[in-house]
């Protein structure tokens, strides 16, 4: 059995699957102890010729320690959950510097709009790309993502990042990608008949490839207009 | 003004001899017969959600091959045998909408709340016997109303069983119209008969108790269908409002949920999971509860800690209403919500672990008998663990980001619904089956179907864990349409052939229970020298349970007590001393 | 333990010590009343959470609602309750042509209830205001046009006549039960001792009257 998460390429999936393996390692604790008295007890403890149950009611020292201590632990698992999601979703964990890009999820496609060379939407350089969505490396990006009709969920594993687009809202979600080459993009929640073929590639550039790509696209788009 | 209560009606009981067939088994108010009438109801809800399963598991493990023998069903959900993505939604959304509401929920409420609490707590019948019987036949209509809905134009509601909006509330998103409204107006109708049955079982608890039966001598059993029915009463009628809002959407042209007018979708993913998630503890309390009576009998112990359990229960019950919003925290909601929601989450693991650490207490120093519904009470404690600790993992915000909407959710409802819920369901109805027909079940074939169904329910729903550490999404028609999830793909294989294997086997649960009700062998009086009041009367007992009502004298739990010779002291018996 | 109780032997006890000290069908109707609070605090609590969110679909109170006939309603409803509080009393002194005096005024004033609702509703559409907001081409669109009202009122009318029209069933589900009860009293099954489905149908009746004072504050009030 494999517990391993795929390889994560962005600068918080580290962070993210620290908080899972140690939450792995504190519930395999608890499920082998668990279980191992279990399985002792129905062996230990079986119903025997001669031999009566202990007639008792409860052991309150027992009690509270078994109260304590998954308070304990499940406070602590909170705590430390809290701080790495404040790095991720907090009010300000937004870098400023963040590259925008647009995100409109639809049945069944993501549109993606770029700012152009300039960096402002609303401009004439701005451009669409359909369910490919290419980003600079090493460069916090966050995408504005909103819905166009139903709820659909941005889902790129690699990146642990996944955000419902909902219709009616926008919402920013930020990443920094550590590693340049193509990932997968995916639509994790169900958004009609299609909702299976509505995938995606990422594709992660170096920097200055990135600014000559969006040169390049953004007057071969214009020419075509 | 208020000592006026006169008599208490019990329909008539006396002359229950002289009532026609018709009286006494399809429109009885014997709260024996209804309890059983749910049994067999909610039985084929379980074969139906679990038939349905079957088929997003062939899609799933085989996609877009011809399913073998697919060819019988319509052309508008599977052509040739192969499923259609709109009857894969369908068949998502209508798995977990039976099983929930059509199987698990009635199998525990229902059946168990209707037959035991009365016999349980030393009542000739419920409070109100006639509102239980309508509780019953308003179910049915519900039922059928749900079943017809695969075959309306347009096929059946497909947006999952959450419903999420705006794709279930406008049709032009979903090609679905009559099916979803089906499906708003059979879960509103359900809920009239659920609250009607949550009114009778309160009342019923609170007021009818047998002389002697104080709150804290109630069985845990008693207690945790108590609870489930404060929840039932609490949280059905916020689904009925939101499925109202949402028929309303799609039929009279309201906008509630619909953001083009203003509406707002997050406003009934709120409003749905305050319903959802003490529904979530409707389905899994009473289960903790007859495994509490189940495992305290298996060991001949008293149970570790009662009061414990009994306030771990209230605090469950309590919390469930705190937590909705962890099934959002993906959903663009104000993130620091998400922070409250996490840390009430994993608030729910203290009791949780109490309850769980409390039985293994039970079993320490027993004297283990491991009868058929002992091995279920043991797999509901261990599979419970397991879907209990697999919630610590999404109820962390951090970790929820990747896995949320993947398989991993998928192995953790099922570990609780069918690890859980479902084996303590098993061993309850081999644990009453004497006292509802008289006889008992196989012993053999109780063994068999245990051990193949432990098995296989392991095999099914283990790698699911697999699947969605690897990013497979929850209700995906094809996942080899993605390149990165087709290294899972033998996986899913393996999953399927699993899955019919331990749908395949529990043919041997049906076949014991019908050939047992004809030819079982004649249960004894106490078949598993248990404590409780039900085992006083004859099984099954007549119409009025008792001749007399019964007094009682001990907790609910006193096995191997020194007072008696014997292994267990019945709560009714004046054996020299009361037990405290 | 609130029940130790260490005497060797222990008389059985009085069943009004466990109990809740009210008759089953009382503290049944207050159970169940539990159930309708949580319908309408899903129902009201959507409504406040649209409105608050996007107040602009919204009219001020009284631009299309009729509020003058609606108060004189609510008026007529509380004197409902006052009528079944009567009912209550006549019979607890034995009186029993006044329960049904008091019994057929709660029942008749409910009617009118619900009759002036359905009246209420026939004008806003015929005015062109309906669940889904203006009708097109109504009366109200076009002083929407004008811009004398809001541009759109979708949600308005969404929740105003789900909240109304719920409320307006639950008066009319009253009404029959209080009809049957009349019946009964018409029939004489009721007494100074046992008077229970009076007390009961009267609990539902107070209800269903606080529901509305609250939705005629936040509907047509604010």
């Amino acid at each position: 059995m494999d517990w391993t998460l795929p390889p994560g390429v962005s600068t918080f999936a580290a962070d993210i699957d620290r908080m899972y393996y140690l939450i792995l390692w504190i519930t395999g604790a608890a499920f082998v102890i668990v279980e191992a008295t279990l399985v002792w007890f129905l062996i230990r403890y079986r119903s025997r010729p001669g031999r009566k149950a202990r007639y008792y009611h409860g052991n309150l020292r027992a009690e509270v320690i078994w109260t304590a201590v998954p308070a304990v632990v499940v406070v602590m698992i909170g705590i430390m959950s809290g701080g790495v999601w404040n790095e991720i979703r907090g009010r300000d964990s937004i870098p400023p510097n963040a590259v925008p890009i647009e995100v409109r999820a639809k049945q069944f496609e993501w549109n993606a709009t770029y700012p152009g060379p300039d960096g402002a939407f609303g401009t004439t350089d701005d451009f669409t790309a359909r369910n490919r969505l290419t980003v600079p490396v090493d460069t916090p990006v966050v995408v504005r993502l909103t819905s166009e009709d139903v709820i659909h969920s941005l889902f790129i594993p690699a990146f642990r990042v996944k955000q419902d687009a909902v219709p009616g809202m926008t919402v920013n979600v930020w990443f920094q990608v550590t590693e340049t080459g193509e990932y997968a993009l995916a639509c994790a929640e169900l958004c009609g008949n299609g909702h299976t073929t509505m995938g995606g590639t990422v594709e992660v550039v170096a920097q200055d490839a990135y600014a000559r790509w969006l040169e390049v696209e953004s007057s071969r788009r214009a020419a075509s207009r | 003004m208020t000592s006026v209560a006169a008599p208490i009606e019990h329909g008539g009981h006396a002359d229950a001899h002289a009532q026609s067939f018709v009286r006494r088994y399809i429109f009885s108010t014997d709260h024996k017969i209804i309890g059983i009438q749910f049994l067999l109801l909610s039985l084929v809800g379980l074969l139906v959600g679990g038939s349905l399963a079957m088929l997003i598991r062939w899609q799933l493990g085989f996609p877009t091959q011809a399913m073998p023998g697919g060819g019988i069903l319509p052309e508008t959900m599977a052509p040739g045998g192969v499923l259609l993505p709109e009857f894969y939604n369908a068949l998502v959304t209508m798995h977990g909408t039976f099983m929930v509401f059509f199987a698990i929920m009635p199998l525990l409420v229902g059946v168990f709340g209707n037959f035991l609490i009365p016999l349980k707590i030393g009542a000739a019948d419920m409070a109100f016997p006639r509102l239980n019987m309508a509780s019953f036949w308003i179910a049915v209509p519900a039922f059928a109303l749900m079943v017809v809905g695969f075959f309306v134009e347009g096929g059946h509601a497909g947006a999952g069983w959450t419903s999420y909006a705006p794709l279930s509330a406008n049709p032009e998103w979903s090609g679905v119209s009559l099916g979803q409204q089906i499906w708003c107006v059979s879960l509103v109708v359900l809920g009239l008969s659920s609250i009607l049955g949550a009114t009778n079982y309160i009342t019923t608890i609170i007021n009818m108790r047998a002389p002697g039966m104080f709150w804290f001598r109630l069985p845990l059993s008693i207690w945790s269908l108590f609870i489930t029915a404060v929840l039932t009463l609490l949280a059905i009628p916020i689904l009925s409002g939101a499925a109202i809002m949402l028929l309303f959407d799609q039929t009279i042209g309201t906008t509630f949920f619909l953001p083009p007018d203003g509406g707002q979708p997050l406003l009934w993913q709120h409003i749905f999971w305050f319903f959802g998630h003490p529904e979530v503890y409707i389905l899994i309390l009473p289960a903790m509860g007859v495994v509490s009576d189940i495992i305290a009998n298996g060991s001949r112990k008293p149970i570790f800690g009662y009061h414990s359990m009994v306030y771990a229960i209230i605090a469950i019950g309590f919390l469930g209403w705190i937590v909705w919003g962890h099934h959002m925290f993906q959903s663009g909601m104000n993130p620091t919500l998400g922070m409250s929601f996490m840390i009430s989450t994993l608030l729910i693991a203290v009791p949780s672990a109490i309850k769980t650490f409390n039985w293994l207490g039970t079993m320490w120093e027993g004297s283990i008998r491991l009868h058929v519904p002992m091995l279920h009470a043991c797999a509901f404690v261990s599979m419970f663990v397991i879907g209990g600790l697999s919630g610590v993992f999404m109820a962390s915000t951090t970790v929820d980001i990747y896995i949320h909407d993947t398989y991993f959710i998928v192995a953790h409802i099922h570990y609780v619904l069918f690890g859980g819920s479902l084996f303590a369901i098993f061993g309850a109805v081999t644990f009453w089956y004497p006292k509802m027909f008289g006889r008992m079940m196989s012993r053999f074939w109780g063994y068999v179907h245990f051990g193949l169904t432990f098995l296989f329910y392991n095999l099914t729903f283990f790698p699911m864990h697999q699947l969605g550490l690897g990013g497979h999404m929850r209700r995906i028609y094809d996942p080899t349409e993605y390149e990165f999830l087709q290294p899972l793909q033998g996986t899913n294989e393996f999953i399927t052939i699993s899955a019919f294997l331990l749908f395949a086997v529990q043919l041997i649960f049906a076949l014991n229970f019908i050939v047992s009700w004809f030819t079982g062998e004649k249960a004894p009086e106490n078949p598993w020298q248990d404590t409780g009041l039900e085992w006083t009367t004859p099984s099954p007992p007549p119409h009025g349970n008792w001749p007399e009502t019964p007094t009682v004298h001990h907790p609910p739990y006193e096995f191997s007590s020194p007072l008696v010779e014997e292994d267990y002291l019945m709560q009714d018996r004046a054996a020299g001393k009361e037990t405290p | 333990m609130s029940h130790a109780a260490t005497s060797a032997v222990m008389l059985p006890p009085a069943r009004a010590e466990s109990g809740a000290g009210v008759y089953n069908e009382k503290l049944g109707m207050w159970i169940f009343l539990g159930s309708e609070v949580m319908f309408f605090t899903a129902l009201i609590g959507s409504y406040l959470i649209l409105r608050v969110a996007r107040p602009e679909f919204w009219a001020e109170p009284g631009e299309i609602l009729n509020v003058p006939i609606t108060a004189a309603n609510t008026f007529l409803l509380i004197c409902s309750s006052v009528t079944m509080v009567k009912a209550y009393a006549s019979i607890q002194d034995g009186d029993q042509a006044k329960l049904k005096l008091y019994l057929l005024a709660t029942a008749l004033i409910g009617a009118t209830f619900v009759g002036v609702q359905i009246y209420e509703y026939s004008e806003l559409i015929h005015h062109g205001f309906l669940p889904s907001g203006y009708a097109e081409g109504g009366e109200l669109a076009e002083r929407a046009q004008a811009g004398t009202l809001p541009a759109a009122v979708g949600l308005y009318g969404s929740t105003f006549f789900t909240m109304t029209g719920f409320h307006g069933f639950h008066v009319t589900v009253g009404v029959v039960c209080l009809l049957y009860v009349t019946w009964r009293a018409f029939r004489g099954r009721y007494s100074a001792q046992d008077h229970r489905g009076v007390e009961v149908i009267g609990l539902y009746w107070h209800f269903v009257d606080l529901v509305w004072i609250i939705l005629f504050t936040i509907v047509y009030l604010i």
